[in-house]
């Protein structure tokens, strides 16, 4: 197995099974010297690279994946998944398969020294009606492989393992790659190019473009172990335990008996020394106590950054996920806003190559997924200044919100060990239509579409199933209202899909639980306009096919 | 003089200063730098969560700020 990042960690135990690998196979074009031309070619085969091929594939539009290794995500990586993620990946067809096999949770406790009692717990998912969980933990390399199984069973996306893109032409009208394998070189072209190489992203190098932010000094441990123990599913984080004193650690389950253990360390250590076995194994016990029996998937030593590139798009060649922005992973920030990366650019490239929107469109990936990036940025470098205080001042502070947190309630909502992925209200987009009417904030131009349980045609359902792929409309109905609008928007380039909600009867969509209305703050003749990425571009308390039209255009940049 | 509500107050409010100024200092008698230096967080956190109010906050980190020590940057410009 070619391993993808092999000075991250190293294997042990069980783990040096390695994971499925893939077939390598010789393309074609090695020996003819035909250059090939697709609408869209993805540089990496990770988590955002496998959305976007997916997503795209159900836009019609065909791509091919270039991946260096020949297999999926190995070490300690993402496990925690978040609710938008499922939902995205329910839309692109894994969402179940991912729920059935990983652990759920929604609450997460916050332990100080060695209290028994949490200082600070939250929950992820306070609305709990909902398809999809708070999160999910589930090793990346199920994520991966759930995903791969869906482009092997499709025609329109294709990966091709250990090929490895090593030049990269941004022409004005194409781009043209050189593909390296074991077998020789060839080349390939493609109207757009989605860079998804990972955080040292090549595809930056070859186009000379920065990635810039913050290096965070400081190591961490992080040992994923197998064992048979009872401990909660809930994520637990400690602040100066007495298993590592004066350092944060974290306990999280995932499937099959695994946990992840992480142990803050310093900056100033030996990290030769810090992997020994005996000084990991040393750690572990001290966590986990003497009897519970444990064996090592994989052991690595972490420093982390917080980085970004200026813009995301450049001309044909379009960063996302790692490649674009990198996070530390208190937070689950960096899988889960990539594929938000993915879920924000399938449908603009779509668009755009169907003649649906001008190329304009793509740049309101950079304004949205900019945004998008540094709220996560800003989250993760809080939470990681927060865990190592970065002069004596913001130690005392941090030390004095720990002790108060013991007594006093408002010192509790400051204490951080990383706020978790939700997704970002895209409030500045120029694609939004703002708000003329009064309505809550909560669903405003720019949310990404809450869930709530419906029924379809009298069967059990919900929203989201109903929502994505294209722009859908949501319209309110009174009871027994015979709406007619929809037809004025069922014709022209863009159609749009009303769909009815009706407070009771068999037949259509029913929210029967009222929890629709509830969180669009609905009401009889009130009318959303829904992206195909299930974000909010438009709503109004009356039905005007005029208004509708307008809002269409500016979501698709044409106004 | 109109005293709104999210402006920083910066007349006396105190009912006995002197008694005040005392209290604090004594609050922190016997301390070390250290001790003191968390004492002074303890304190901050508290009274700025008593304030609340994050314009009135910001009001005075400007004036606690010494003025030749130039601008600070927050994260909430970013
Ligand atoms: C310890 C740790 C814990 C984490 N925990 C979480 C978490 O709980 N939740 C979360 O959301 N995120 C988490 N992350 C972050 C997450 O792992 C990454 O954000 C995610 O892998 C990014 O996906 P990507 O597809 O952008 O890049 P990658 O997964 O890095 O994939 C990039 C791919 O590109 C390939 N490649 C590189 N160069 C080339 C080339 N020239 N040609 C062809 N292919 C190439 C690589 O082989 C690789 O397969 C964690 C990260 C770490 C390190």
């Amino acid at each position: 197995m070619a391993a993808k990042y092999p000075d991250l960690g190293s294997a042990a135990g069980k783990a040096k099974q390695a994971r499925q690998t893939y077939e390598f196979i010789k393309p074609a074009a090695i020996d003819s010297g035909e250059v090939a031309h697709l609408p869209v070619i993805i540089v990496g085969g990770g988590p955002v690279g496998l959305a976007a091929a997916i997503d795209l594939a159900g836009h019609g539009i065909q791509s091919l994946i270039l991946e260096r290794s020949n297999t999926v995500s190995d070490g300690s990586r993402a496990i925690c998944w978040a609710k938008r993620t499922l939902d995205i990946c329910d839309r692109l067809g894994t969402g179940e398969r991912m729920l059935d096999k990983g652990v759920t949770w929604d609450v997460g406790k916050v332990f100080v020294g060695a209290d028994r009692d949490p200082v600070y717990t939250f929950d992820l998912l306070p609305d709990k009606e909902q398809k999809m969980p708070g999160f999910i933990n589930l090793q990346q390399f199920y994520t991966e492989e759930y995903f791969v199984a869906e482009i092997e069973a499709m025609d329109r996306a294709e990966i091709r393992w250990q090929n490895e893109v090593i030049a990269i032409d941004n022409e004005p009208d194409k781009v043209t790659l050189t593909v390296k394998t074991p077998e020789g070189e060839y080349h390939v072209s493609c109207d757009y190019l989605i860079a998804a190489d990972g955080h040292r992203s090549p595809s930056r190098a070859l186009l000379g473009l920065g990635f810039e932010g913050r290096i965070f000094e400081d190591n961490f441990l992080i040992a994923d172990v197998r064992m048979k123990a009872d401990f909660p599913a809930e994520r637990r984080f400690w602040f100066d335990p007495p298993f590592n004193p004066g350092q944060t650690s974290l306990m999280h389950k995932q499937p099959d008996d695994v946990w992840r253990l992480d142990f803050q360390l310093g900056w100033d250590i030996d990290r030769t020394e810090a992997m020994q076995p005996e000084n990991v194994d040393k750690k572990v016990r001290a966590f986990i106590g003497p009897d519970v029996e444990f064996d090592y998937e994989w052991v690595s030593i972490y420093t982390f950054s917080c980085l970004k590139m200026k813009n995301f798009v450049h001309n044909r060649v379009i960063f996302a996920g790692d490649a674009a922005h990198l996070v530390s992973p208190f937070g689950a920030r960096g899988a889960n806003g990539g594929l938000q990366d993915a879920d924000n650019l399938a449908w603009k490239i779509a668009y755009v190559l169907q003649g649906l929107a001008p190329p304009e469109l793509l740049n309101t990936y950079d304004d949205e997924r900019i945004c998008a990036a540094n709220e996560n940025i800003l989250n993760s470098s809080r939470s990681t200044d927060f865990m190592t205080p970065k002069t004596k001042v913001s130690r005392f502070f941090r030390d004095a919100c720990l002790e108060l947190s013991r007594e006093l309630p408002f010192a509790r909502a400051l204490v951080n060990s990383g706020r978790l992925s939700v997704p970002c209200v895209l409030d500045q987009s120029p694609l939004n239509t703002s708000d003329t009417d009064d309505f809550s904030p909560k669903q405003r131009p720019g949310a990404a579409c809450m869930d709530a349980p419906v029924q379809l045609d009298g069967k059990d359902s919900w929203l989201l199933e109903q929502l994505g792929w294209t722009f859908k409309g949501l319209y309110f109905a009174a009871e027994d209202e015979d709406f007619r609008g929809a037809e004025a928007l069922a014709q022209g380039s863009l159609p749009v899909e009303v769909i009815v909600v009706r407070t009771r009867g068999s037949a259509g969509l029913v929210d029967q639980q009222g929890l629709v209305a509830k969180h669009y703050d609905a009401r009889p003749g009130t009318f959303y306009l829904i992206r195909p990425d299930q974000h909010v571009a438009g709503r109004w308390r009356q039905f005007d096919a005029q208004q509708v039209q307008q809002a269409l255009r500016k979501a698709t940049a044409q106004a | 003089m109109t005293v709104h509500s999210d402006n920083l107050q910066t007349d006396l409010r105190i009912n006995s200063p002197d008694d005040f100024y005392q209290e604090l200092i004594e609050l922190h008698a016997g301390l070390s730098d250290d001790e003191s230096q968390k004492l002074n967080a303890r304190l901050i956190l508290i009274l700025a969560n008593h304030i609340g109010d994050i314009t009135v906050l910001r009001q005075a980190f400007q004036y606690a700020r010494p003025r030749d020590a130039g601008s600070h940057t927050a994260f909430t410009n970013q």
